[in-house]
Order: structure tokens, then C-alpha cells, then sequence
């Protein structure tokens, strides 16, 4: 069965180019880069051509690159290591609802920790909007961490206008960009912000390596603490192999990027129309800025695990925001901050396309999808509407 | 993650619809939190002759619907009130353990057809 993968913001494929240049580290060249002799040094030569790579791909010095195990971990270092630094300046963070568990649990620890958190709602489309930023900023706020884009709607949040707002003030601004680094042109010197989190297996790397970009000259207080690796920054012997496939990806990123983001923005586009043929068929996040591949849609009357679980059977892969999808069994905590009620947010279906996918993979999504709804919704007790919950006002698909 | 038994049941769900004015009717969830089943069930001298699910929920859901209604049919009431949870489970298989308490709301909506068609009964 011919597999046709619509789950990159879980993670993408390796890039064959990357995986060549991860092999020697895994093989001859294995020395500890710490270690003076020639493996060694040829790996620590490897990691600061990787660190080299990744700072170019979002404009910044290399020195200003901390690796770190994943994108989750660089949002814990940042949220934590600043707090942290600077709470003798104050003790107020705000994020926001849409964020990634990770930042949104790095702040509930801090909340926990004696912090006090801001949690920024966002509009209908998942866009935080400056003025409520502005308003949730008090005498002691230090941090400040907004997503960039959100990897299960889709929208890309204004952050050089948050980032310069913050400045205003002298607050620090961190930005979750797992989701954004490698899909879309960043430029830090032009958001502004202070510190931004990365994922390599989030644009054709390798699992296992995540990078913070970390202002040059700001103090951050580590999580790890060991040797003197990433500048005394991040304890732990170096995983060589994942971070010279981050580096690599991240080269082959800013290379490509540019017709990458025009041929995805196309097929991402027909895959939109498309879909919303369907009847009772809702695009959530933001109709323009969002990520070039991101499809998010709410489908009335059904649920979205089932959805899922009919489209793996035809060798398409998606993801979803409902309940029944997560392991916590709860529904997707951003479609509800948007105001999607939780009857529609159950019929979640997200497709997160790559540069891989082609049209013949859109066409036939488009085909089958239309198939499955009609199937699942013959099966539903509400195929005839939801019984009322319209007029009580539980069901209001967003317009 | 499911039983093949779970899936055979998910992709060709046995006894989908609605049964024309059912000798009892349960209902059992919320799709603000969670899935919905609606089981109607035709009775004939204590038997239950027929029985119909409509099921807005996961894989596990559909699939539950569809063997409870399958467990249903053929029993008397008596019999129909010990099918529990774990027995649909097990007849599936297996679930997942966090879908236990979720999906597997078969038995109650089963219950409340039962308990349906008795006070239809006594009216």
C-alpha cells in the first residue's frame, strides 16, 4: 500500500542527504568531542559546522546556538533558565493558550514554583493579539514566550510586533518555532526576539537534536548541569550524529526553502478548496497567515479519531486534535481556546503537508475524504443535526 | 494500537441505524466531552429480536456499539442485563485501557433501552 504521509508537524522523513552526512559520526568518527585526538576532534569540528548551519538558517551568530536534546527541551531552557536568571527582577510570565505542552508546563511548574503566570487567550483564528499582550503586562513581568505558529492550526502569530512590544518594555521574548524553522523564512534579527526554539526532525533532521537560540550576552541558568559542553550551558556528551543531521537539514533548509514554501502553498491550497467541498466542513486557524502546508479543518457530526483511523487504512496519514486521538483524553486545549465548542473540536482533522507529497497524494485525499465523512456520518446519531445544541448555542461553527 | 477483532468491527460495523418505532430506545454519553450511543431494540416475548446503534465516537466506540448490538440479539432481557463492559471488551479482544471507561459506554446505553422497553411495559 502506497503510504501518503500528511503528518510533518509530528515530524518529517529523514532526508537522505542528511542521513549520509550523520553515518561517519555514527561509525569511524565517533570520538567524544571533547577529546583531543583525531576522532574526537573531527566530531567537535562536525558539531560547530552543524551550529554554523543552524545559526545561518535563522540569521543569527553561531555562538548563540545552544544545542539541546529536542524542541522540548530548548522550550524547559528557555522558560525556566530565564525565569529563573532573572527572577530577582521580577516574577510575572505570560504565555499563551495556543503554546505547546511544553511551554505550557514549563510555565505551570514555574506557576508552582511561586511565578505568576498570564495565560494570553486567543481570537477565533488563534492569533494573539498585541493589545492583549500589552494589557497582560505588569512592573513584573520578565518573560514573555508566544508561539510561533501553532502546529495544530496552522497560524502564524505577528511575533515581531509581540517581540517589539516586549522590547519596549525590557522584557525578555521567547518564541517556540519548532513548528515554523525549516516551513518558513525566519530572520531573528528582523522578529526581534530574544530567545527561539528549533526542532531538526521538525524539517528532515533526525530525532534527538533541538537548538535554542539564545541572545548573544543574556544569562540563562541551566538545566543540565555537568561539563562544560554548549558553553556550561547544557551538560552531556553531544549526540554527534543528530546534530550534524540537524545542521545538515537546516543547510539544505535555507537552500531550498524559497521554492519549497511556493510548491507546498499550492498544494496545501487545492487540498483546502478541496476539502471544503464537503458539507459542514470548518478550515480552523487563520485563513492567510498560516504555516504553506498546514490544512486544518473541524468536521461536523463525526469524530475525529475514526476519521483517522479510516484514512490509515488507505495509507493516508493525518492527525487530530480530539479527544479520543490523545492520550489524555481531552480535546485539543487550543481549538477550545478559540472558542470551537467541544462537540465541533471532537471532529478535529489536521493535514501537515511536506515537499514530498504530490498532487496525485492531494487528489487522492480529496477522493477518499468526501467517502469517509459520508460513512462515519451514516453511523452518527446526529446526521440530522445535533439535537438542538445549535439553538442552545453549544454549537457554533466558526464562520 | 486495536485488536484486529476491534477493527473488523470498526471498518464493517454490524447493525448501524435505527430501528422504526423500537420497543426501547437508551442513549448513552455527550459530545461535548466525550462519544454518544444510541441503541433502539425490537422485543418479541422477552427476547430481544433486533437491536441498532448510531455512534458518534472513536474506532473503540464503533466497535463496541457494534458487538454489543451483536451480543444483544437473541437474548432474552434477563440475559441482555449481564452483558457488562469487560464482556464486550473481551469478545472484542481487548481495548486499550484508556479507552475503557470512554468508549466502552455500550452496556449502559444497552441498559437504558432495557430499562426503556420495561417502562414502556408497564404504561
Amino acid at each position: 500500500m502506497q503510504v501518503r504521509y500528511f503528518d510533518h508537524v509530528a515530524t518529517t522523513p529523514l532526508d537522505e542527504e542528511v542521513l549520509k552526512a550523520i553515518m561517519p559520526y555514527l561509525k569511524e568518527d565517533f570520538g567524544n568531542p571533547l577529546s583531543i585526538y583525531e576522532s574526537g576532534m573531527r566530531a567537535r569540528k562536525a558539531i560547530e559546522e552543524a551550529r554554523a548551519e543552524v545559526s545561518s538558517l535563522i540569521n543569527v551568530k553561531p555562538s548563540e546556538i545552544i544545542f539541546t536534546s529536542s524542541g522540548a527541551e530548548a522550550n524547559n531552557l528557555a522558560l525556566r533558565g530565564i525565569a529563573l536568571a532573572k527572577q530577582s527582577k521580577g516574577s510575572h510570565i505570560i504565555v499563551s493558550k495556543v503554546e505547546h505542552h511544553s511551554v505550557l508546563n514549563s510555565a505551570r511548574f514555574l506557576e508552582k514554583s511561586g511565578f505568576a503566570v498570564t495565560f494570553l487567550h486567543p481570537d477565533k483564528y488563534g492569533t494573539i493579539s498585541p493589545e492583549s499582550l500589552r494589557k497582560a503586562i505588569t512592573n513584573e513581568t520578565i518573560l514573555i514566550s508566544i508561539i510561533l505558529a501553532s502546529p495544530e492550526v496552522g497560524t502564524v502569530q505577528p511575533i515581531k510586533e509581540l517581540a517589539h512590544i516586549a522590547k519596549e518594555k525590557g522584557i525578555t521574548f521567547h518564541t517556540d518555532a519548532v513548528s515554523g524553522v525549516g516551513s518558513i523564512p525566519i530572520d531573528v534579527s528582523d522578529l526581534g526576539v530574544d530567545l527561539l526554539s528549533m526542532a531538526g526532525h521538525q524539517f528532515y533532521g533526525p530525532k534527538g537534536a533541538g537548538a535554542l537560540y539564545l541572545r548573544e550576552g543574556m544569562r540563562i541558568v541551566p538545566l543540565i548541569y555537568g561539563g562544560i559542553q554548549e558553553g556550561g550551558r547544557r551538560a552531556g556528551t553531544e549526540n554527534v550524529p543528530a546534530i550534524v543531521g540537524m545542521g545538515r537539514a537546516a543547510g539544505i533548509a535555507k537552500e531550498k526553502l524559497p521554492e519549497r514554501v511556493h510548491y507546498i502553498k499550492g498544494l496545501r491550497d487545492k487540498l483546502i478548496e478541496g476539502i471544503l467541498k464537503t458539507e459542514k466542513v470548518y478550515l480552523t486557524g487563520h485563513p492567510s497567515e498560516r504555516l504553506p502546508g498546514h490544512a486544518s479543518f473541524v468536521v461536523e457530526f463525526i469524530e475525529g479519531e475514526s476519521m483517522l483511523l479510516l484514512l490509515a487504512v488507505l495509507g493516508i496519514y493525518a492527525a487530530s486534535g480530539s479527544a479520543c486521538s490523545s492520550k489524555a483524553l481531552k480535546a485539543s486545549p487550543v481549538l477550545l481556546s478559540m472558542g470551537i465548542s467541544p462537540n465541533l473540536a471532537q471532529g478535529s482533522i489536521v493535514f501537515s503537508l511536506g515537499y514530498e507529497n504530490t498532487e496525485d497524494d492531494i487528489n487522492y485525499l480529496l477522493t477518499e475524504f468526501p467517502v469517509i465523512v459520508k460513512r462515519l456520518r451514516e453511523i452518527s446519531p446526529y446526521q440530522k443535526g445535533w439535537g438542538g445544541m445549535e439553538e442552545t448555542g453549544q454549537c457554533i461553527p466558526q464562520k | 494500537m486495536y485488536s484486529a477483532k476491534v477493527m473488523e468491527h470498526f471498518m464493517n460495523p454490524r447493525n448501524v441505524g435505527e430501528i422504526e418505532n423500537p420497543d426501547g430506545v437508551g442513549e448513552e454519553g455527550n459530545p461535548t466531552c466525550g462519544d454518544v450511543m444510541k441503541i433502539t431494540i425490537r422485543v418479541s416475548e422477552g427476547r430481544i429480536v433486533d437491536a441498532k446503534f448510531q455512534t458518534f465516537g472513536c474506532g473503540a466506540a464503533i466497535a463496541v456499539s457494534s458487538m454489543i448490538t451483536e451480543m444483544a440479539k437473541g437474548k432474552t432481557i434477563e440475559e441482555a442485563l449481564l452483558i457488562s463492559k469487560e464482556s464486550v471488551a473481551n469478545e472484542l479482544e481487548g481495548l486499550p485501557a484508556q479507552k475503557m471507561h470512554c468508549s466502552n459506554l455500550g452496556a449502559d446505553a444497552l441498559r437504558k433501552a432495557i430499562a426503556d422497553y420495561k417502562d414502556k411495559q408497564k404504561k
